[in-house]
């Protein structure tokens, strides 16, 4: 519970329908969409504009009571549970498209706005905006810039780091601070817009963002291709690639989730393969068409047992729309699902993909994988029950076998889900500890009070590599 | 905290770990997809505690001991429209009705109520849905007080104001009731002109068959037409929709076994309901009935003959269908559409008719308010949602607003008569507007007949 005096003064900054400390208001924002990790806040705050995060911002950073920002909770990596108390901060009145500049082809948006919400202003003026999360229907763009997200169309167009070119936060101790704009060039200093991307709430609190567009690409065909195998779907997006097409999409689901997705979305999707690739082009109609029919030839020869393109773009979207569901729709077969998202370049991804299944076999545990073929970013998912004690320490220690082989063929830990809670342990794995070093000291000197959503990317105590503690 | 009151608490907590479904609980796994298809996280301004997934939370940590199930929490549960929308858009596929009708469930039997509520409940849960012969006096008085100049005189003088704004509001976008004679001498059995293409039993409903006696009327001309042999079991009883719903299972459950037993004896393809709220229950009596061995598999047989009169008419197929030049469009009934899973059927049968403009109104997936018996209770988050359906069923520019549950129809009644179109505007049941448009029909070919003096017969 807040110290009554320091409850009247976040009162007095953002009135008393805004600030909530009822038990299930804490009950309601003690988690997000990582399994096994919750904790209650001791009051959820809405600020009304940038004024109120920063005066909020003074006053724990006074208190030294923690922040975590917090957009719509569907965060993967235990990044928006508040462990360690203090207040959730949400943006659910600060989520307008502040100006839509059709002339530099930016949009600027405050943090709260749902992702898709704002994809779909821009594309009804003939814009894009790529990033496209899976969670796009539920997420912001606050979370989004935190965690740096990817989406179904990385592969050709990026992430989220690559769209934000502006950005106003609020630093620990309650400054207002601008970097870029509506810039093509910009290097005055050091590029603060792009530390504080995937920066996850633990630099500051992200008040308004500006973010590049492009021109809307003009068509796109989707298309399935069927295997037998994950691996057989693998080397074939490695062929892709060499054979210098990007598609907008490249995304392999195994069996299992083909299934559970099928069984989810009902729109006729293969369930007695052994895995299938989605693949999507845009762009001009006859690249596209040309593109699409060098794709068909490299699945076939790859050993694709049929290819199928969507005949309507309606049918496309039914398609890409159902593989978002993949994950969630997995928690169908167990009661817990636990996702991780190591990524490894992209010519590595058929090695990959064998070791997790033999990394499965090893440890007993039920692991199906789904994920950005293209990216090399995989979300191999573990099904297991929480309850079950044992089983929890065979799934962690095949995960880190996981992270393991990942950084061996030159990948990391996360390739888009961000470090947070869970996979602070192993981020010495990745970068070395004069990695986490250098980290560490940017955090101490914007946040010295250790205030913005503490005990998230640095952990308490990083893992020794592959070791199961017991 | 009076001792009563920790008592009362301790038992909820003690039944919700007895009583939840533990596991349905642990599917959630909490992405948030259903957050963009709940009215309520909506109407609130994305309040995740009137949330699916808030709600899940909650119901968990009362069973995991990290929440007192406080007025809070019961208001909460209270504000859930149960419009189930969360169902389709859960990938997981969470059962969250179930979960919220078990939670409602056991609140109300800690509950201790005002003499008064109590012997509301009592009325209405043990003497009027369930009672078909008080279902008919109720109404009757109903249209005793429509057709005696009571009604003209209690709006006259104002005197409807005295049962508040909303009841005031309901009574008069009731229909024209039925009288006690004709509620009586209801038909148990239609036999088609001709061929007989499947036999079905008609779910009556308490409700339909009394209050909007004519949309059951309706129901069984279609039927006729669509040459189905028609049995109207005379057992049958309330479906319990309203029971189970209320926190009153026990008594849902005795109702469903009674229907069971009522349909089991007719050999028949399919148990046809008309309003989706009840249509729902009665396809999920399994469900209901799943801790009772002996009745489970009964209830499945039954469960599996359950469809909406819309999927049985559109599989069946009707006759030509025409009305004049208008407008019209459909608003789902929640429970038909996510329970049910029927959406396809009536906007096809709609679209066929001739002569009109269908257009599909923005979001008509979304719940109107109505919700049972909910737009009495939470009147004020009701009316709310009605406003904003009203923004939307004017973007159509539709006359005709199509609904296939009685609760919808009155409630979409309700919303033109609070927006001040009762004279250009009307809300009508699914059936009703079929059967008016196969009469149409037929009169236009009987005209044109007519008027070429039956030199040839009309190609039908």
């Amino acid at each position: 519970m807040l110290k009554q005096e320091v409850r009247d003064m976040l009162v007095s900054i953002v009135g008393d329908d805004n600030l909530r400390d009822s038990q299930q208001d804490l009950i309601a924002y003690s988690y997000d969409a990582t399994p096994n990790y919750q904790a209650l806040p001791d009051a959820v705050i809405k600020p009304r504009n940038t004024k109120d995060v920063s005066e909020i911002v003074k006053v724990c950073n006074e208190y030294k009571i923690p922040i975590v920002p917090r957009g719509n909770a569907t965060n993967l990596c235990a990044g928006t549970t508040p462990l360690e108390g203090g207040i959730v901060m949400i943006f659910t009145h600060m989520n307008q498209i502040l100006e839509l500049d059709e002339e530099n082809l930016t949009v600027t948006v405050q943090p709260g706005i749902i992702t898709l919400n704002m994809i779909e202003a821009v594309e009804a003026k003939g814009l894009f905006y790529p990033p496209d999360p899976s969670s796009m229907k539920i997420s912001t763009i606050g979370g989004n810039i935190n965690e740096c997200s990817g989406g179904l169309r990385g592969l050709k167009y990026g992430v989220t780091r690559d769209y934000v070119i502006g950005l106003e936060f609020v630093m620990p101790n309650g400054d207002i601070v601008r970097t870029g704009g509506k810039l093509a060039k910009d290097v005055a200093g050091y590029d603060l817009t792009r530390l504080m991307v995937g920066s996850e709430g633990t630099l500051g609190i992200i008040t308004e963002a500006t973010l590049k567009l492009i021109p809307k690409p003009e068509s796109k065909k989707t298309m399935l291709a069927m295997y037998n195998s994950l691996e057989a779907a693998g080397k074939t997006v490695s062929a892709i690639i060499a054979n210098k097409i990007i598609p907008t999409t490249l995304e392999f689901l195994d069996q299992p989730t083909i299934q559970v997705v099928e069984d989810f979305a009902k729109i006729g999707l293969p369930t007695e393969v052994g895995a299938i690739l989605l693949i999507e082009q845009d762009g001009p109609l006859e690249v596209v068409e040309r593109d699409s029919n060098k794709i068909a030839e490299i699945c076939e020869e790859g050993g694709a047992i049929s290819v199928k393109i969507a005949e309507t773009p309606e049918e496309g979207e039914a398609l890409t729309t159902a593989r978002r569901a993949a994950l969630s729709a997995l928690a169908r077969l167990k009661p817990t699902t636990i996702l991780e998202d190591a990524t490894v370049p992209r010519s590595k991804i058929a090695e990959m993909v064998r070791a997790i299944e033999e990394i499965a076999e090893r440890n007993n545990v039920r692991i199906c994988t789904f994920g950005h073929a293209g990216d090399g970013n995989l979300h191999p998912t573990c099904m297991t029950d929480a309850r079950d004690k044992e089983e929890m320490e065979r799934v962690e220690k095949a995960f880190e076998e996981v992270f393991e082989k990942a950084i061996e063929l030159g990948g990391t830990i996360t390739g888009e889900h961000g470090v947070g809670v869970m996979k602070s342990p192993y981020l010495a794995w990745k970068i070395g500890e004069t990695g986490v070093n250098a980290m560490l000291a940017i955090k101490q000197s914007f946040d010295p009070n250790n205030i913005m959503n503490p005990g998230k990317m640095f952990a308490k105590e990083s893992r020794k590599r592959v070791v199961v503690q017991k | 905290m009076s001792n009563s009151k920790i008592n009362r608490t301790n038992q909820i907590v003690k039944d919700f770990q007895e009583k939840m479904d533990y596991d349905e609980l642990m599917n959630c796994m909490r992405c948030g997809f259903c957050l963009p298809s709940c009215p309520t996280y909506r109407e609130t301004g994305g309040n995740e505690a009137a949330s699916p997934r808030g709600r899940i939370a909650m119901m968990k940590a009362v069973v995991d001991g990290k929440m007192t199930p406080d007025e809070d929490f019961e208001k909460q549960l209270s504000l859930c429209l149960g419009c189930r929308a969360c169902e389709p858009a859960c990938p997981p596929g969470v059962k969250y009705g179930h979960l919220l009708e078990d939670a409602v469930d056991i609140l109300q039997k800690n509950k201790k109520q005002s003499s008064s509520v109590k012997f509301l409940r009592g009325f209405l849960f043990d003497h009027l849905f369930p009672k078909k012969s008080n279902m008919i006096t109720f109404t009757g008085l109903m249209w005793f007080y429509q057709k005696s100049g009571i009604q003209k005189f209690a709006r006259a003088t104002k005197l409807t104001r005295l049962v508040g704004k909303q009841m005031s509001a309901m009574e008069r976008v009731l229909p024209d009731l039925p009288s006690p004679k004709q509620m009586k001498n209801r038909p148990t059995y239609v036999q088609p002109e001709g061929e007989v293409k499947k036999r079905v039993a008609f779910f009556s409903n308490c409700m339909m068959d009394t209050l909007f006696l004519d949309t059951n009327d309706s129901t069984l001309f279609l039927l006729k037409k669509a040459k189905c042999e028609v049995v109207i079991p005379e057992d049958q009883t309330c479906c319990g929709a309203i029971l189970a719903h209320s926190g009153e299972k026990d008594k849902a459950k005795e109702l469903a076994k009674k229907n069971i037993e009522a349909f089991e004896k007719e050999n028949v393809d399919y148990i046809i309901s008309n309003a989706g709220g009840c249509g729902a229950l009665l396809a999920e009596y399994d469900h209901l009935l799943k801790d009772e061995l002996d009745w489970l598999p009964r209830a499945k047989a039954f469960v599996r003959k359950v469809k909406d009169i819309s999927e049985i008419l559109y599989a069946v197929g009707l006759p030509e269908m025409e009305l004049p030049p208008q407008i019209i469009t459909y608003q789902d009934s929640c429970h038909l559409r996510n329970v049910m899973k029927t959406a396809a059927a009536p906007r096809k049968l709609l679209q066929s008719i001739k002569g009109v403009a269908y257009k599909e109104m923005v979001e008509a997936d979304r719940c109107c308010g109505s919700a049972g018996t909910y737009n009495i209770i939470e009147q004020e988050m009701s009316m709310q949602i009605l406003d904003h359906k009203m923004v939307k069923v004017l973007d159509t520019k539709a006359t005709t607003i199509v609904t296939a549950n009685p609760g919808c129809l009155l409630q979409m009644k309700l919303g033109i008569d609070r927006e001040g179109y009762s004279n250009t505007m009307r809300g009508v049941h699914i059936v009703d507007l079929l059967a008016e448009a196969i009469k149409f029909s037929e009169e236009q070919k009987k005209n044109v007949l007519d008027k070429e003096g039956k030199k040839q017969p009309v190609n039908t």
